[in-house]
């Protein structure tokens, strides 16, 4: 069986497909309709990151054991011009595109586990999991 | 020199539609022909057979007439674009072997046959490609139009009231139109509270959140209150989550609770009259 599956962002509409695809994948994993309205969130979120900020990347989701322990992950990379502060990013309400600014602090609340690896010039990995409960 | 070729190929059509057809079932993947009832498989391959020689000239100026004959009708065959670019080069590559085996194609001649080749084999190609990729392009744009169609339309309900059921996904386009439609509705309609219900939303992320604030914004500058209704439960808990503020307006899990308090802002109630 195939745990990984992908999706390239291109396009405003490959957010939707990449979604879509971590809402099934949530749904098979068996989370509940609250958890994947989250993973699905966080997926829109990241993914619209890609899009705006470095015109194409690719959204991963995996399943993943830990200890017992079941869940999804989700591998957001890019090969864009990175995030110079990273503290900035993840404060609420920061914003160079003018939106809401909680995009990646709410993806961090949606998830459970967070981490992002960003050069400047390079592009961004962002790595989140959420485990079933 | 194309008169000898298509005699020669004409002759023998039998032995290279059976050729041709023996390699296409045999390139990997590709189970069309398995699927197809023989007698199916023979008429079509004829078609095709026929409608590929009929276009073979050596002057360089292709009969556009005819190739986009031949594009309507492979078209309409309903093959994929794969597997007709694959029929194309092998037609050609047993054609070519055909006519080597008979020594109708000798060293003396093969440049000659190799612009008459090239003249008959790449017009075709093109002009399918041309063909699906036209046809893709209407496909996309139609369905385009038809999701616009389908999308934002402010409805009066009740004198001041009016409501906008937003359904399916939205993107900055669709978020543009909503705020055109909104304000416009609103202006006419005079509307004094609005609705929008977000019920047939999947994914309220940051970017939906930031348009539906913005459009509420704007409303309040027109001189009408927003509402937002249709809020499911596990919506609302992302909505936390992402720390978006919706303290601005007022919001509802249902649009029934939503025009009841839209009555009570517009100073109305329904109530129940005895039957007599």
């Amino acid at each position: 069986m195939d745990l990984r599956s992908s999706v390239e962002i291109i396009t405003e509409w490959d957010i939707v497909a990449a979604r879509q695809l971590g809402r099934n994948e949530a749904k098979k994993a068996g989370f509940g309709t609250v958890d994947q309205a989250r993973i699905t969130t966080a997926i829109s979120e990241l993914a619209r990151n890609i899009y705006l900020y470095a015109g194409k990347g690719k959204i991963e989701i995996e399943r993943v054991t830990d200890n017992g322990k079941f869940g999804i992950k989700i591998i957001a990379s890019d090969e864009g011009p990175g995030i110079p502060d990273l503290r900035k990013v993840m404060e609420d309400g920061f914003s160079t595109s003018g939106g809401l600014g909680a995009g990646m602090p709410g993806v961090k609340r949606l998830m459970d586990e967070f981490k992002v690896a960003s050069e400047t010039g390079a592009g961004t990995t962002i790595t989140t999991t959420k485990w079933l409960h | 020199m194309d008169k000898i070729m298509v005699e020669g190929i004409n002759k023998n059509m039998d032995e290279i539609i059976e050729r041709w057809i023996r390699r296409m079932k045999e390139e990997k993947g590709e189970r069309f022909f398995h699927f197809m009832p023989d007698h199916l498989v023979e008429k079509t391959s004829r078609e095709f057979a026929e409608l590929m020689t009929s276009n073979i000239s050596d002057s360089s100026a292709a009969n556009t007439e005819r190739i986009n004959d031949f594009t309507e009708k492979v078209v309409r065959f309903g093959w994929a674009i794969k597997f007709v670019n694959k029929a194309i080069d092998n037609f050609s590559d047993v054609v070519y072997e055909f006519l080597e085996e008979q020594e109708i194609i000798n060293e003396s001649n093969l440049r000659t046959f190799n612009i008459i080749f090239r003249n008959w084999i790449n017009p075709l190609r093109e002009s399918i490609i041309d063909a699906y990729s036209t046809e893709w392009e209407r496909t996309v744009s139609l369905q385009k139009i038809a999701l616009q169609e389908l999308s934002a339309s402010l409805i009066p309900v009740f004198d001041k009231i009016s409501v906008m059921p937003l359904v399916g996904t939205i993107d900055t386009e669709r978020a543009k139109l909503i705020m055109e439609n909104l304000l416009e509705g609103v202006v006419s309609q005079r509307a004094e509270v609005v609705l929008l219900d977000i019920t047939g939303v999947p994914v309220v992320d940051t970017m939906v959140a930031h348009h539906i604030i913005q459009a509420a914004e704007a409303v309040r500058l027109v001189g009408a209150k927003c509402m937002l209704v249709g809020i499911r439960p596990e919506i609302a808990q992302t909505i936390v989550a992402l720390g978006i503020n919706l303290h601005e307006f007022t919001t509802k899990s249902t649009l029934q609770r939503g025009m009841q308090a839209a009555l009570g802002m517009t100073n109305r109630a329904i109530v129940e009259v005895e039957a007599n």
